[in-house]
């Protein structure tokens, strides 16, 4: 079609050629990823109403203002990001180092080479994360409601299950209080940060937000596991081997020899992990809306509710570039720290 | 004593993977179990796995007196538009990156890379923004446009591009071939792997989606299954729990994605690296 025939200008015609065949690629992850983050930059120091578009007259420029309300405040806005903040925190702190470790113990438990049964373990394992977010939380609402199967499998060994997702109490808080220790008279409660007490910091995951985290490592370890699998078939079996005759027991090969090989690969899936975590929407809109208590509000969340709901754009757009900075500090910090290691080799 | 202990440990590990493999699957079935029985006896007795009851009243209902089969129908139009036109333009775009020359492709390489790290949800309030702009809002062309390309898809297939011997290419160029022709006809069959593995990846995508559904519609004919079961779960079915309707739907809209898994499970158990889900 393009360039047909070679003529004096063949060069020519090939780059027209390869703009041509860049174009619609370009142009669409262009107009629907790079204009809508620098509009909602814009959006984020703008007064924008949501009414008109962003760009007309009568819109004005604020600077940090939105920024500043949900940063340095002491109204709602501040404590409801924290709130969020917080929540997601506890949910990257147990999901990350769950989810990594048991993808990692589940691929080698499969990739043994005198396993039988090798490809119905890696489906069993991986079906979890073909299923949408959506389909997953319906099931994950009624494995958990009060009267629900997991609350019937702790009763067989005398456990009163919770109410899951109704149960705003944070683990932390419930494990503390099994110990005497409770907000009152308590030295944290009078520090503040982000509008929310230091007490209310160590809350820990809320007993809903737990179920969410299981949910997490439920769906994602499977996905990471093919990663660990995948690195682990590129490790040399005559290394083993090596260290096999060289007198090395089980234990002293995976932590020598295995885990040193596989660190690559645990950098990627931590950061990975930490990405992904950090972008908690799906479930939390289609499982709590952020209740019980809005301890399973996440900043993902917090953003779409301020603008959809609340038609406040300005302030949803700033807790959206908040998030963005955070994800973004996260994976620099990574990529130095790999950068590092490196070298350092 | 030291044999038997070895034997011991060599079936250790089995049985670890047996305990897992039930935990992982167990949910799964009693799911299915309980989608076919009375809405009362799944709230008194959730774990009896098929005693009393069984009716398929959940699924009777879903599809006479529900909107689940215009969700299906929105679900398939939107995936399977986006997937045929993802695969299209993704791989022209990484076959001109692989293999054609041009002034500024430097740029639009880094153009990719950097919106590859721009996180999905930070895009919800401007993608909205930008389709109500086109006057795109609430329309199939809102739903599937956006999601035609992505940044990912574009590197897989460049990569895969790259691998593929240049001189392929020279013998059909010095017999006239145009560009075009030498991509559609010669390379893009050379492909067929990783084109698979974007059929895939688009598939499970865009079958899946909900956060872009959920900004660039509102119309109850434009919902997709993920909107429409995320609906039926935050309970506008009114009275009782209604977990049978729900399971049912779930798993239902759980068949086609299970589907593509099960034919292409070898492939996609090879690129697992693309499809990490959040």
């Amino acid at each position: 079609m393009i360039a047909m025939r070679p003529r004096g200008s063949i060069h020519g015609n090939r780059a027209l050629a390869g703009w041509l065949f860049v174009a619609p690629a370009a142009i669409i992850v262009g107009l629907f990823v790079l204009v809508p983050v620098l509009m909602a930059a814009w959006v984020s120091v703008s007064d924008w109403s949501g009414i008109g578009p962003p760009f007309a007259e009568g819109v004005n420029f604020v600077g940090a203002e939105n920024y500043a309300e949900l940063l340095g405040g002491t109204g709602l806005a501040t404590r409801d990001l924290g709130t969020a903040l917080r929540n997601n925190l506890f949910y990257v702190l147990l999901v990350v180092p769950l989810q990594t470790a048991i993808a990692l113990g589940l691929a080698i438990l499969v990739n043994r080479r005198v396993m039988r049964a090798r490809g119905f373990f890696r489906t069993a394992f991986y079906f979890p994360s073909v299923t949408s977010s959506v389909a997953i939380v319906v099931l994950w609402l009624f494995l958990f409601s009060a009267t629900g199967p997991v609350n019937k499998v702790l009763s067989w060994i005398w456990i009163d299950g919770p109410n899951w997702f109704q149960d705003p109490r944070g683990i932390f808080h419930i494990v503390l209080g099994a110990f005497g220790i409770t907000g009152q008279d308590n030295p944290l409660a009078a520090a503040n940060f982000l509008g929310i007490s230091g007490w209310e910091w160590v809350a820990g995951p809320s007993v809903a937000m737990s179920a969410f985290i299981l949910m997490a490592v439920f769906t994602t370890s499977g996905t990471f596991m093919l990663l660990f699998i995948a690195a682990l078939q590129q490790i040399n079996a005559e290394v083993e081997e090596a260290a096999m005759t060289d007198g090395a027991n089980a234990w002293q090969r995976f932590w020598y020899v295995t885990l040193p090989m596989l660190k690559p690969i645990v950098f990627t899936v931590v950061t990975l992990g930490l990405i992904g975590t950090w972008q908690v929407f799906d479930q939390i809109y289609v499982g709590t809306q952020g209740g019980p208590a809005k301890t399973t509000l996440t900043p993902a969340y917090l953003s779409f509710s301020a603008a959809f709901n609340n038609h406040d754009w300005p302030r949803g757009a700033a807790i959206a570039f908040i998030l963005f900075a955070i994800i973004v500090v996260l994976t620099v910090l990574q990529r130095l720290w790999i950068g590092r290691t490196e070298v350092g080799r | 004593m030291n044999i038997r202990r070895e034997g011991v440990w060599a079936w250790a590990p089995f049985v670890v993977l047996i305990v897992l493999a039930t935990i992982y699957i167990a949910p799964f079935l009693v799911q299915v179990v309980n989608s076919f029985r009375p809405d009362a006896d799944v709230v008194r007795e959730p774990l009896s796995l098929g005693i009393g009851t069984w009716t398929a009243a959940a699924y009777e209902r879903l599809f006479t007196r529900s909107d689940f089969p215009l969700w299906t129908m929105n679900s398939f139009i939107v995936t399977l538009s986006v997937t045929l036109g993802r695969v299209f333009f993704v791989s022209l775009a990484g076959y001109a990156l692989a293999r054609i020359p041009f002034r500024g492709r430097g740029l639009v390489y880094a153009l990719f890379i950097a919106i590859m790290a721009v996180p999905g949800v930070v895009l919800l309030i401007p993608k909205f923004l930008v389709i109500n702009q086109l006057g795109m809002y609430d329309s199939y062309s809102g739903m599937i446009i956006p999601l035609l390309a992505d940044a990912a898809g574009v590197f897989i297939m460049k990569n895969f591009f790259e691998s593929i011997p240049v001189a392929v290419e020279e013998q059909a160029r010095i017999d006239g071939a145009g560009v075009f022709r030498i991509f559609w006809s010669i390379v893009l069959p050379m492909s067929l792997p990783a084109v698979m593995t974007i059929v895939i990846l688009s598939f499970q995508g865009s079958w899946n989606e909900l956060s872009h559904f959920i900004v660039s519609t509102q119309s109850t004919e434009l919902t997709t299954l993920t909107r429409g079961v995320a609906q039926l779960a935050s309970g506008q079915l009114s009275q009782g729990s209604q977990f049978p309707i729900k399971l049912a739907a779930a798993l239902l809209m759980t068949v086609p994605v299970a589907l593509v898994f099960f034919i292409f499970q070898k492939r996609i158990m090879n690129v697992g690296a693309g499809a990490v889900k959040e």
